[in-house]
């Protein structure tokens, strides 16, 4: 079974789409184009004209970020699985590191509780958070760097005495992460404003989830973009900012963009779809990370910025809790741990807003799902584009087919989803993972275990190019 | 005698409209207007022979007493305000500049005093708030309700000296609103300009260029982004002092297109010049031009300004007048973080903008007198006493002569500063007569001033032209809470010694706000002979189930 021959399919990459058959062995494409001479017994899927794609990375997730001595409901098992089952081949998990350790041994107990456990069941690589600036971080994230195959870290604007950084550190962290051809991530949002806001509504008596969204208005946000991209700039360092939420956010990103500031922001959209009313009418507490917009109107601002390439990659962010570890905070919405759903979702919730509508092509598509993330984070063309040589990461799409998503039939364990009796048309009929079909017939086939962990170097040529001729 | 005053022939022109009228003073203030006017025999006449009549200049931004390194700048109130006098400016508006930690309303009284002996202006006081300190809220209180202050500047530069974080901006400027004053901020991001300077210094450039390096527009329009922002969350009204580059400018102009009220001020040098002469071969020259935010070395910068000035994105015009001597900059010969910042700019204010925005055709004649004079009046709650010609106003009135060319220079200027920012400069507009309270202080070159006879002008808190708005909107954006039914279900038990304890957000830091503790708090007795209970007041949590193991191990870190 390790050798597959898919036939009839559309080919589709982030440049061109063509009518081509694909032999995979040993987990590689070994050959493609028409009429291939494949060994017998080569397991064949027949894709019918359907679109056969890269796998999708997907370069936000949380799926053990523990939060108040809390893990998420989903694990990596859990995770991973729901990923496969949504068309996403790899992800890219952030290590939510304790305190009081030094970054490379904490990064070292993760890393087996993931792998070694034999929990992840696809590809997966890891993105390291810097929870502050101390005196030997240099050292510190250059091992991490030189030996672990990390090479991007994000760093807090928020979140006030506890990962937040100053402005003046994060000049500092950009200045290593920039000799050491990293990529600095940032989770942008003004920690001093939002704190001030949250004491001010629960003064107010306002204690229910609409308080972390009226706590972390978009400005916040999008001052906060601002904030970084200046430093980055001042430091010459690429910029990626996760997680864009609002409009005002992706505004300011695509005017400094314009402005040639930014060549180095590079960012997630997330929840494209998902209304204010939900948090209000239902009795059920969401905590999400960064308020939500309230209103539909940045969902299809954001749905506009993808495909003009003024935001480029989208992630999931995915971190679940279940209800009864949101209710710790049904008191206080300081106290709900934050995370939404996403990981399975994110890949039809982006064809059913984006390429159903016609703001952006099957091309395009691959693009923001997996093109874009694989030349970002330097595992380009291995993942990222269906080519001989490349990782046998594959979808095969049906954009005809259509499902509705619910919590009753998804693949996590969390007993709500926010994106609820969303109807979308694009569904992954196949997904095959390191050459291996893993989801075929609706049925679901994964091993825990058989997920690698995939280095990556520094100085990605997509970003670094850039800036190395700057710096000139 | 010389009380009363005749101007026959003039075109006044106000910020809404001009006319042709006499004006008749007496006592101070503008007591008639109009045609063929009854007045009392022997009343000194001049002829305005339809020349511009216009309201004398504010200067909104001054520092005429600013202590450097136990130095003042050169000019002090009698000879800053002789220069403004001279140049159509009738009222300043100073910076009263606090030592960090010592209290506000000593300084203002050492100001107030300086001012009131050797002023000769009308003049008026903001206040910086240097540091903010325990018991700063009852000083600026008195200083509000009893003293006349109604503006108070905070500063988002000037590391581990003035710089205010971004929490304490918010309480700041959440309790200056609650006072009805005028927030005014100096924006530039201090935390990147210290990591610069240091960099920069680390290179070897120690002259003023690294002035300039060292403080890219950007910083500037960073700040300005995170001070507009900051006053949009509390509804407060911000003005921005200083607005030095395009890129501040234009952040200021799209913010005000989406709501927030934020007012800037751009100053006398960067709307007359530019950073280039950073770069100056000869150092003094150099020197002279240092001040933050600094002079933008794009050399369109000055045009840009002075177009968002003539369409009313930019609404006041300042100088930032502070002076230092050659020999005063040359403490920082060797290290240009150590140049006193500051630069001249108080008497040719007026002079510039009709040169730069008025001769070219930007604005016309009472969008002039709104930038140099009406709005800032507004903001600062002075008018119509000034800031406007009309009967009852003060007899502050300049008559202005638009084709007189006059070249700028430090040979014939009042500052006494050897160098002059605008040097060889040909202006076009200059004031012929200049009145003051009432009396001819400026004529034919000739300056007739006393030294103290300016007065303090007292400015009320809640100006209507800010907070009018703000009050509206504080009453329908009022935040509100879903009511909803309680939550029943099931709630997850924390463990009590969390692998990975993370402690709860924030509620150390501020002890003192009445938070709901996420867990009881484990410290407090239960127990009192009374029967009443500490912490009866707090609604039970039934949610909650401590688990704390026995003999101790609790999960401390996560604790109110």
């Amino acid at each position: 079974s390790d050798q597959l021959l898919i036939k009839g399919g559309k080919i589709v990459n982030d440049d061109q789409s063509f009518y081509a058959d694909i032999y995979v062995e040993d987990g590689l494409i070994k050959q493609i184009g028409e009429n291939l001479v494949v060994p017998g017994g080569a397991k064949t899927v027949d894709a019918c004209g359907q679109l056969v794609m890269p796998g999708g990375i997907d370069v936000h997730t949380r799926l053990q970020a523990p939060a108040m001595g809390m893990s998420p409901a989903d694990g990596f098992c859990q995770g991973t699985k729901a990923a496969l089952a949504g068309g996403t081949t790899m992800i890219i998990d952030h290590v939510c590191l304790p305190a009081g350790n030094t970054l490379p041994a904490a990064y070292e107990e993760f890393f087996w509780r993931g792998a070694a456990d034999g929990q992840v069941c696809c590809d997966y690589a890891l993105h390291v958070d810097i929870p502050r600036w101390h005196e030997s971080l240099r050292e510190e994230l250059e091992a991490l760097v030189k030996d672990k195959g990390v090479n991007s870290f994000l760093v807090f604007m928020a979140y006030k005495d506890r990962l937040q950084c100053s402005d003046a550190q994060m000049y500092e962290i950009f200045c290593i992460l920039r000799d050491l051809g990293a990529i600095a991530q940032v989770h942008a949002e003004n920690g001093d404003i939002i704190e001030e806001e949250q004491k001010r509504l629960l003064e107010l008596g306002i204690t229910g989830p609409e308080g972390h969204v009226l706590s972390r208005p978009e400005e916040v946000e999008a001052e906060a973009v601002y904030r970084a991209i200046t430093i980055a700039r001042q430091a010459n360092c690429p910029l990626y900012v996760t997680k864009i939420m609002s409009r005002g956010a992706a505004d300011v990103l695509a005017h400094a963009k314009r402005k040639g500031k930014a060549s180095f922001c590079i960012s997630i959209v997330l929840w494209l779809d998902f209304h204010w009313h939900l948090g209000i009418s239902s009795p059920l507490p969401h905590g999400v990370p960064g308020g939500l917009s309230r209103h539909r109107v940045p969902a299809l601002t954001l749905c506009r910025a993808l495909p003009s390439g003024d935001l480029q990659v989208a992630g999931s962010a995915h971190c679940t809790f279940s209800t009864a570890q949101k209710a710790v905070g049904k008191d206080n919405f300081t106290l709900i741990p934050e995370g939404t759903n996403g990981i399975e979702e994110r890949m039809a919730v982006i064809w059913e807003k984006c390429v159903v509508p016609g703001k952006m092509d099957e091309n395009d598509f691959v693009a923001v799902t997996s093109t874009n993330a694989a030349k970002i984070f330097n595992c380009y063309p291995r993942k990222g584009r269906v080519a001989v040589g490349a990782d046998a990461d594959l979808v095969v799409w049906n954009p005809k087919a259509t499902k509705t998503i619910s919590a009753k039939t998804h693949n996590l364990t969390v007993e709500y989803n926010i994106f609820e009796g969303t109807e979308c048309h694009g569904v992954p009929t196949v997904v095959i993972s390191q050459g291996r079909v893993v989801l075929e017939d609706g049925n679901l086939a994964v091993t825990p275990g058989s997920g690698r962990f995939v280095p990556r170097k520094t100085f990605p040529d997509f970003v670094y190019k850039r800036i190395k001729a700057r710096n000139r | 005698q010389s009380d009363r005053l005749l101007i026959k022939g003039g075109r006044i022109i106000n910020d809404d409209h001009s006319f042709y009228a006499d004006i008749y003073l007496e006592d101070g203030l503008i007591k008639q207007i109009g045609e063929n006017l009854i007045v009392p025999g022997g009343v000194k006449t001049i002829e305005a022979n339809g020349r511009m009549v216009i309201p004398g200049g504010i200067d909104v931004n001054t520092y005429l007493q600013k202590p450097y390194h136990g130095m003042t700048a050169v000019d002090d109130f009698y000879q800053g305000t002789k220069a403004a006098l001279a140049g159509g400016t009738t009222m300043i508006i100073d910076h009263v500049l606090p030592e960090p930690g010592s209290s506000l309303l000593t300084s203002f009284e050492k100001w107030h005093e300086a001012a009131d002996t050797k002023s000769c202006c009308d003049y008026s006081l903001h206040v910086d708030i240097t540091s903010w300190y325990d018991g700063i809220r009852e000083e600026l209180e008195i200083l509000v309700q009893d003293k006349g202050v109604n503006s108070f500047q905070v500063y988002m530069a000037y590391k581990d000296l003035y710089q205010m974080s971004d929490s304490q901006l918010y309480e700041a400027f959440t309790f200056l609103k609650s006072l009805g004053a005028v927030i005014l901020v100096h924006a530039e991001n201090g935390d990147l300009i210290a990591q610069e300077q240091k960099r920069i210094l680390e290179m070897g450039i120690t002259g003023p260029e690294g002035h300039a390096l060292s403080r890219p527009e950007e910083l500037e329009a960073e700040a300005v982004f995170r001070a507009i922002t900051i006053a949009s969350r509390i509804n407060c009204p911000v003005y921005i002092t200083k607005v030095m580059s395009k890129s501040a400018a234009d952040i200021i102009a799209l913010a005000r297109k989406k709501g927030p009220l934020v007012f800037g001020e751009p100053i006398t040098a960067s709307l007359g010049t530019d950073g280039t002469h950073y770069w100056s071969k000869n150092w003094a020259k150099a020197a002279a031009f240092v001040t933050s935010p600094p002079l933008s070395p794009d050399p369109t910068t000055p045009d840009h300004l002075n177009s968002l000035l003539a369409c009313g994105d930019l609404q006041v015009t300042g100088s930032g007048h502070c002076p230092y001597s050659t020999a005063q900059k040359a403490i920082g010969k060797d290290n240009f973080t150590m140049i006193p910042e500051g630069v001249n700019g108080i008497e040719e204010r007026m002079t510039v903008v009709w040169d730069k925005a008025v001769a070219t055709g930007k604005m016309d004649e009472s969008q002039f007198v709104a930038v140099t004079s009406t709005n800032a009046a507004k903001i600062f709650n002075l008018y119509p006493r000034k800031g406007r010609i009309a009967v009852g106003s003060d007899a502050d009135v300049v008559i202005w002569d638009p084709d007189k060319v006059k070249t700028i220079t430090a040979k014939s200027h009042k500052s006494a500063v050897e160098y002059n920012i605008f040097e060889g400069m040909e202006c076009h507009g200059a004031p012929l007569v200049v009145i003051s309270q009432g009396k001819i202080v400026f004529e034919d070159g000739n300056l007739h001033v006393n030294k103290g006879m300016g007065r303090f002008i007292p400015r009320k808190p809640f100006p209507e032209y800010l907070y009018q708005r703000i009050k509206i909107r504080n009453k329908v954006g009022g935040l509100q809470g879903v009511s909803r039914g309680m939550y029943d279900g099931p709630v997850y038990e924390i463990p009590a010694t969390p692998k990975y304890a993370t402690p709860a957000p924030s509620t150390k830091s501020s002890p003192a706000k009445n938070q709901p503790p996420p867990i009881r708090n484990l410290h407090q007795s239960n127990f009192s002979l009374s029967g009443a209970q500490i912490d009866d007041n707090n609604p039970r949590r039934t949610g909650h189930r401590i688990v704390a193991p026995p003999g101790g191990r609790s999960n401390i870190t996560s604790l109110g």
